[in-house]
């Protein structure tokens, strides 16, 4: 546990020092939503989803895709030796979920801004995309983890990942539906239930699988 | 020639179920009408696939605990023939819906898991041979098979009860009903058809096996 916390310590501290990669997805959002708005104008409830969880899904793998590539081949074996493999997946997956939470807001204050807001109900909205963007890091670090070692750049991580996502992505467009109306719908907390199985899933496999892939 | 009793078998319910496929009775249904027949090759497609690729799996998790070659040669192999038969099940999937549903593709649920499984499995080749290092390579591929078979069992059994769909066997189950097969074609889809193209599957992955594993020892006496 103190080994996790002083990895994921590492990994904020990276960030503020280096601030490239935080402000550079965040430039990358931007301007994507900016030429979206360009291109579309302000688009109906249904796109506007559909093309949030879009933006989401490639600010996913931009965002996490260095957390594995921006490590140099010494510096792994550094960190094998002095914690264990499991620990590293696991600080790994705690600052990438804290950082596309954080993306994730980020990206519907400027979804809201340039396309227009279609959402009525904020806070549930908030908690769906938070949970969202967990599912998508948490996949999505493990796949850099396997793009990295194959010693591959972000493009084998899409290919590795957009099959593995759809469910997961058609889930939460399904749950996210349900934000623009005041309805509630009985099968809303079920796909919230089953989206939090699949994040244990990924959690555990991850424990389980990643100590092979460090092996060398 | 010398042929093992389950390939003689595999001959046998092969050249019954082709027969017996076309030439056996089948109830008239509206719309069906002898389309119905794709049950022996169709349906018979994706429980092949289905028993390769989780073949494939015990191999890579086999691989994994042992760190034995060949092993990884078998879960690779295996997912090949799975790959084989996942696009034969697609195809004649889509000739079927051509005269039933009026069109090849229509996004149905169905379609879509099976569309997403070969994207997964294809995703797995190519990742396979983006590397050189043999031990890395069956590492790694063992690792992200055993990844992505558990992602696509969540497919198979959620997407088919998030979009309606006409295939048949209803909403809600991945592939078919089990109770309303007439009985006529019961009695040839369970014995006959269904291992009959799941022999020939293994027939074809052992074959395969034989020549890697030659392959490989080759390249190890070079």
């Amino acid at each position: 546990m103190k080994n996790i916390i002083s990895l994921f310590k590492k990994d904020l501290l990276l960030e503020f020092r280096q601030q490239y990669t935080f402000y550079g997805i965040l430039l990358y959002v931007a301007s994507t939503i900016f030429v979206l708005y360009l291109a579309m104008g302000q688009p109906e409830d249904l796109v506007w989803n559909g093309l949030f969880w879009m933006i989401q899904l490639f600010v996913c793998v931009n965002a996490v895709a260095k957390s594995f590539l921006q490590e140099s081949r010494g510096r792994l074996l550094y960190f094998y030796s002095i914690a264990g493999a499991r620990d590293f997946i696991l600080s790994k997956l705690l600052f990438n979920s804290l950082l596309m939470a954080l993306l994730s807001l980020v990206t519907w204050a400027l979804f809201s801004l340039l396309l227009g807001n279609p959402v009525i109900n904020g806070l549930r909205f908030i908690g769906i995309s938070i949970l969202g963007g967990l599912g998508l890091s948490l996949v999505f670090t493990f796949l850099s983890a396997i793009a990295a070692k194959a010693q591959q750049n972000a493009a084998l991580m899409a290919i590795l990942g957009f099959p593995l996502i759809v469910t997961q992505l058609l889930l939460m467009m399904k749950l996210a539906n349900t934000a623009f109306s005041q309805v509630i719908q009985d099968s809303l907390l079920m796909i919230v239930v089953l989206l939090i199985v699949m994040d244990v899933l990924v959690i555990t496999l991850s424990i389980i699988l990643f100590p092979f892939l460090w092996k060398d | 020639m010398r042929l093992s009793w389950w390939k003689i078998l595999c001959i046998f319910l092969l050249l019954f179920i082709s027969i017996a496929g076309f030439l056996g009775g089948v109830p008239a249904k509206p719309i069906l009408n002898e389309t119905i027949r794709n049950l022996y090759f169709h349906v018979a497609m994706w429980f092949g696939m289905m028993i390769f690729f989780i073949v494939s799996v015990v191999n890579s998790v086999r691989y994994l605990r042992t760190g034995k070659i060949r092993y990884d040669a078998y879960s690779v192999e295996y997912a090949n023939t799975g790959i084989l038969f996942g696009i034969l099940g697609l195809v004649t999937g889509m000739i079927w819906a051509n005269f039933t549903w009026g069109k090849a593709w229509s996004n149905d649920p169905k379609q879509i898991g099976a569309a997403i499984a070969l994207l997964i499995y294809f995703a797995y080749l190519v990742l396979r041979n983006s590397m050189v290092d043999l031990d890395k390579r069956a590492r790694i591929s063992a690792v992200y098979n055993i990844f992505a078979f558990a992602m696509l069992f969540p497919t198979i059994w959620i997407i088919p009860r998030l979009v309606e769909s006409l295939h048949p066997g209803g909403m809600g189950n991945p592939a078919l009903n089990t109770d309303d097969i007439d009985s006529r074609m019961r009695l040839l889809f369970w014995p006959v058809a269904v291992p009959a193209w799941t022999l020939l599957g293994v027939w074809i992955t052992t074959l395969r096996i034989r020549l890697k594993l030659l392959e490989d020892q080759k390249l190890n006496h070079a």
